[in-house]
């Protein structure tokens, strides 16, 4: 997977978790929960989202990495950069 | 003849990933969110009704009485949602008239910051400052915070002496978790600030409907769900979970995720000996919460109740005073007041009457004497409802009362605790995998996990680890690192 097919991953589970939100004009620097409506529930749900799609397990010390949509890029692209897309 | 015993197995599975103990909004959220991440659940309620303390009971005459529907904060309608459908999220209304009356205040209010903040303001003269700087601390409180404040002193803090404030911010919420001034901050503070986001909300269709909405997609998603089955025994090997008795019958699981009581689960169904003596010491100190005693009182077909308010926290006492919420001289009620829209398309109205109550007060009474005290609890509940409802007692046709006793009978919660424990046993819930692998609790614990909310979203935070364990248990899961 690319970066930025790693990016739209994201945004995939976003859309889901927060349906009535504009994700389309997200800032990557910007804190997500800045941006849209998200409270520590909705980032449980993103753990749950990517453990149930890609058997990944983010440890809870390093939620702060998945604050903004950069940190969740750098952070998950290592992980997923040697999987195909379609999982 | 005598008809064989129903077997209400029948069917089940020999093993099964998660067994989920206890049907409250706890267990049914993690039931339903485990069997959507494709494990395999089995749902065993000891009773013919789902739903725990979210529920409800018929009478002759067409009566439905709601135990427990109103109200909830907004963001029930996100965790519906998420962890339900969307069609039961579309159903959640907002009750907009919330009322005050003793002898301190009268006051009606939609029940958010607002309006509170007009009303503290107008009514009671605060400061706008102080009203901001306050509602900025409780918003600021969370979870994972140092326990250091009680509520007392919270109030004391910004209200020093406004016995008359403390009582209109407090009422309510010892009426929506069974929390007192003497709890540490956070637990008042977390509640508090959710309902103020919005006000307060219900469930339009009635508590039987939402259960039962609950209930198809529950089947929808896989979960094998048996009424009337017993959980008796967990049992734990290795300090592993191997399965548990269901109805005098072994069934083998991975993990239990226990909506049943905290100690419950602990003492009695998993057994003090699998478990440290360390722990064991901390599960000790662990307090139940209070119980409630609630009067139903359903309203003759054809009659009216004009709309005297949604909820309505009536006292006589002079003040605030949990001694006396507490007291079986019963001084304060919360009056739930279900009219027509509720249920849209019946034209029927119940009333339903809650104050926090001791087991104690009830437990040890002859049986006449219990008798006699539940009929003169409904009797003072119906003079006191007459001061809103001229007339009441014209317009009943049903009254019943419940006592910490019937909870008991219902929830199997030790001695009847309508709020679960008491804030120390969030700690002993969240700590029980570290005992025991597999093994799981979610229910009302440390008040902010009670309620509505707070239960359903407790039994998502559950689920999450309970998943986390049961994919950590086939090889495939990667750990990130950062």
């Amino acid at each position: 997977m690319t970066i930025e097919e790693v990016r739209q991953i994201i945004l995939n589970i976003l859309a889901d978790i927060a349906p009535d939100e504009d994700i389309s004009s997200i800032d990557d620097n910007t804190k997500l929960r800045d941006q849209i409506d998200l409270d520590s529930m909705d980032f449980l749900d993103i753990v749950m989202e990517l453990r149930k799609r890609f058997n990944i397990e983010v440890p809870e010390k390093d939620y702060e990495h998945l604050a903004t949509m950069a940190g969740c890029v750098s952070y998950l692209t290592p992980l997923l950069k040697d999987r195909p897309l379609a999982s | 003849m005598n008809k064989p015993p129903r077997d209400w197995l029948k069917g089940v599975l020999s093993a099964y990933d998660t067994v989920v103990i206890g049907s409250g909004l706890a267990g049914m959220t993690s039931a339903n969110l485990l069997a959507k991440l494709g494990h395999k659940v089995l749902l065993a309620e000891h009773h013919y009704n789902m739903g725990g303390m979210a529920t409800w009971f018929k009478r002759k005459g067409g009566h439905v009485m709601d135990i427990s529907l109103h109200g909830f904060p907004c963001g029930m309608i996100k965790t519906l949602r998420k962890y339900w459908t969307q069609d039961i999220s579309h159903r959640v209304i907002q009750l907009k008239n919330v009322r005050f009356d003793n002898p301190q205040f009268s006051v009606n209010t939609s029940f958010d910051k607002v309006d509170f903040t007009n009303i503290l303001r107008e009514r009671f003269g605060i400061l706008r400052e102080v009203i901001d700087e306050f509602f900025f601390t409780v918003r600021d409180m969370n979870f994972y915070d140092e326990v250091v404040m009680t509520t007392r002193e919270l109030f004391e803090k910004y209200f020093p002496g406004r016995t008359d404030v403390w009582r209109f911010l407090m009422e309510p919420i010892t009426y929506a978790n069974g929390s007192t001034l003497d709890d540490p901050a956070i637990t008042y503070g977390i509640v508090f600030s959710n309902f103020m986001d919005k006000g307060v909300f219900t469930y339009q269709g009635g508590t039987d409907h939402l259960i039962k909405e609950m209930k198809q997609e529950l089947l929808r998603n896989g979960v094998d769900i048996r009424t009337h089955c017993m959980v008796e025994k967990i049992y734990v090997d290795d300090k592993t979970v191997q399965g548990v008795r269901i109805n005098g019958q072994d069934i083998q699981c991975k993990s239990v995720l226990s909506n049943s009581n905290l100690l419950t689960t602990i003492e009695q169904l998993t057994g003090e000996e699998h478990f440290e003596p360390e722990f064991i010491k901390e599960v000790k100190k662990v307090r139940l919460n209070n119980s409630s005693c609630q009067v139903y009182m359903g309203i003759k077909t054809g009659e009216t109740v004009p709309n005297v308010g949604d909820l309505l926290f009536s006292s006589d006492a002079d003040e605030y005073c949990t001694d006396k919420i507490l007291s079986k001289d019963v001084t304060s009620r919360t009056f739930s007041f279900y009219y027509p829209e509720i249920r849209p398309g019946t034209n029927r109205y119940s009333i339903v009457s809650s104050t926090n109550a001791r087991y104690q007060d009830w437990a040890n009474l002859s049986e006449s004497q219990y008798k006699k005290d539940k009929h003169d609890l409904e009797q003072t509940t119906l003079d006191a409802l007459d001061k809103y409802v001229p007339g009441i007692r014209k317009k009943v046709d049903h009254v019943e009362a419940s006592t910490p006793k019937t909870f008991k009978r219902y929830t199997l919660h030790p001695s009847g605790t309508s709020f679960g424990t008491k804030f120390e046993g969030l700690k002993i819930s969240r700590d029980l995998p570290n005992q025991i692998n597999g093994l799981f609790h979610a229910g009302s614990v440390g008040i902010i996990m009670s309620g509505w909310l707070g239960a359903a979203n407790y039994g998502v935070i559950v689920a999450n680890e309970t998943d986390k364990f049961l994919r950590q248990l086939t090889p495939g899961l990667v750990t990130a690192s950062a």
